[in-house]
């Protein structure tokens, strides 16, 4: 089933509705409700390589629904230690919780300062209530 | 844009069951309700319902009615008796698909075509400008609405008598009058229900109400790549022809319709192309335009719901269509590995 709506207070937002959660010097990076929705049910996660570099405001995978594709955005720069494994065996994952189970990399930070032009929560939720 | 897009009469219907609305050939259509995945598997194991009112429905009567059509369409339009439908194919001289269609024959003299939306005026036009004396086309679309019940409980949930594939006859549905007709765009057994456009909203509840589940475009899509029924402008179009597409069983070679001479030069010859249907080998979803190594392209890709993999058709050369033949598949710069299957893709354990 998939989840309801909800933005955790304790997470970092891209405007391309990613999140972020910064723990030390790494952190887990993944895509908001909203994303997810709108997407669908997913059904793949194309995910980059463990040891390769992704890269803030640019791709690093793709998801995809029954009927879209889209760009997964990178809100952070840094190398990626972890893959969802669970998320790319059962990509509905994401749908059922996205800021849980439903996470898709952990990355070794590159620069802690990027995380300064991320948004908070209400900053995020005024961006999705003016689209 | 959306202001000039056409509603059905079920429009205020979808939009409160939630439906997530989309363009679709100058229509606002649901594509799905509550998911493309749960819709599509109500259709396989119980039944679903589509409105398909965006569908037209081109009336031909005459005495010289079957003349008109017996020249416009692929398929031998004699073998009709009334009560019998069957699909059949509108081609260009080229042989190329103009449309592919179900052919109804009403009465003695008296026919109903129910075409694709996104070509429902380049159909009208093509037969009006063909019209001989003693034959006269009418486009009726708009006084008509079109459900789509479909699924192995379909028939019995609706109360209806079963009856043969490509049949059809009038009955009330809960108090509407409808003709019921046993085709469909799925794979599974069910029927089309064409009704008035005024009683759209009271047949649709009575079918929801019988337990069918509202299932939208983008469960039809799915449903009907997993069986392998090609979609015009994606898998056929005025461009390819039928022999090519798989769809020679709905060409009577041996009559004479626009195009008949290429066809048979294609059948003869042999086609130097061929619409196959793929499963994927690797992780990853097919869609249309992805180009394919051996030559050719995807023209319809997408996750398969009961197979949860990458499903799709596209043409190949000849020499690869064979089933278990190898195809590569460029995901998007990423080399996809893919085997040619016997269509459909997906077929029920009995």
């Amino acid at each position: 089933m998939a989840a309801a709506e909800s933005y955790p207070d304790d997470l970092k937002y891209h405007e391309e509705h990613d999140w972020a959660r910064v723990e030390g010097d790494e952190a887990v990076l993944g895509i908001t409700w909203f994303a997810a929705d709108a997407l669908g049910e997913l059904v793949h996660f194309e995910p980059p390589e463990v040891g390769s570099t992704v890269t803030k405001d640019q791709s690093y995978g793709e998801i995809e629904s029954v009927k879209a594709v889209s760009d997964v955005i990178a809100p952070l720069s840094g190398e990626v230690l972890e893959v969802n494994e669970q998320v790319v065996g059962a990509p509905e994952t994401v749908n059922e919780d996205p800021y849980g189970n439903g996470w898709l990399l952990r990355i070794r930070v590159a620069d802690p300062g990027e995380t300064d032009a991320l948004l908070d929560v209400g900053a995020y939720r005024e961006l999705l209530a003016s689209q | 844009m959306s202001a000039t897009l056409l509603h059905t009469p079920l429009h205020e219907r979808h939009v409160e069951l939630g439906a997530r609305m989309v363009p679709f050939a100058g229509w606002e259509m649901p594509v799905q309700y509550d998911g493309v995945i749960p819709e599509h598997r109500a259709v396989r194991t119980d039944a679903g319902v589509f409105d398909v009112s965006h569908m037209g429905e081109l009336e031909v009567e005459g005495p010289r009615a079957r003349d008109l059509l017996q020249g416009a369409l692929s398929n031998d339009l004699d073998k009709l008796e009334p009560g019998q439908a069957q699909y059949t194919l509108l081609t260009n001289e080229d042989g190329g698909i103009i449309d592919d269609l179900i052919a109804y024959r009403v009465g003695e003299c008296s026919y109903l075509l129910v075409v694709n939306a996104s070509n429902r005026e380049n159909a009208y036009a093509w037969l009006k400008e063909r019209e001989i004396r003693g034959s006269d086309v009418r486009d009726v679309s708009d006084d008509c609405a079109l459900l789509a019940v479909q699924g192995p409980r379909a028939i019995e949930r609706l109360g209806l008598p079963p009856a043969r594939p490509f049949t059809f006859a009038e009955a009330s549905i809960d108090g509407v009058e409808v003709m019921v007709n046993r085709t469909g765009y799925t794979g599974e057994e069910g029927c089309e229900l064409l009704c008035m456009s005024e009683d759209a909203v009271r047949l649709w509840d009575a079918v929801l109400e019988r337990g069918a589940v509202p299932c939208g475009l983008g469960a039809r899509d799915t449903l009907r790549l997993e069986v392998c029924y090609p979609l015009h402008g994606n898998d056929i179009g005025p461009e390819t022809d039928a022999i090519s597409a798989g769809l020679g069983w709905a060409c009577a070679l041996d009559k004479d319709f626009a195009g008949v001479e290429v066809l048979r030069r294609v059948k003869a010859d042999g086609p130097e192309r061929r619409l196959v249907a793929f499963v994927m080998e690797e992780k990853a979803i097919p869609r249309p335009g992805m180009p394919i190594e051996a030559g050719g392209e995807v023209t319809s890709g997408s996750h398969s719901p009961m197979l949860e993999v990458g499903i799709g058709l596209g043409y190949v050369p000849a020499a690869a269509a064979k089933p278990d033949t190898e195809l590569t598949i460029d995901v998007r710069g990423r080399p996809r590995r893919a085997r040619v299957v016997k269509k459909p893709i997906y077929k029920r354990e009995d």
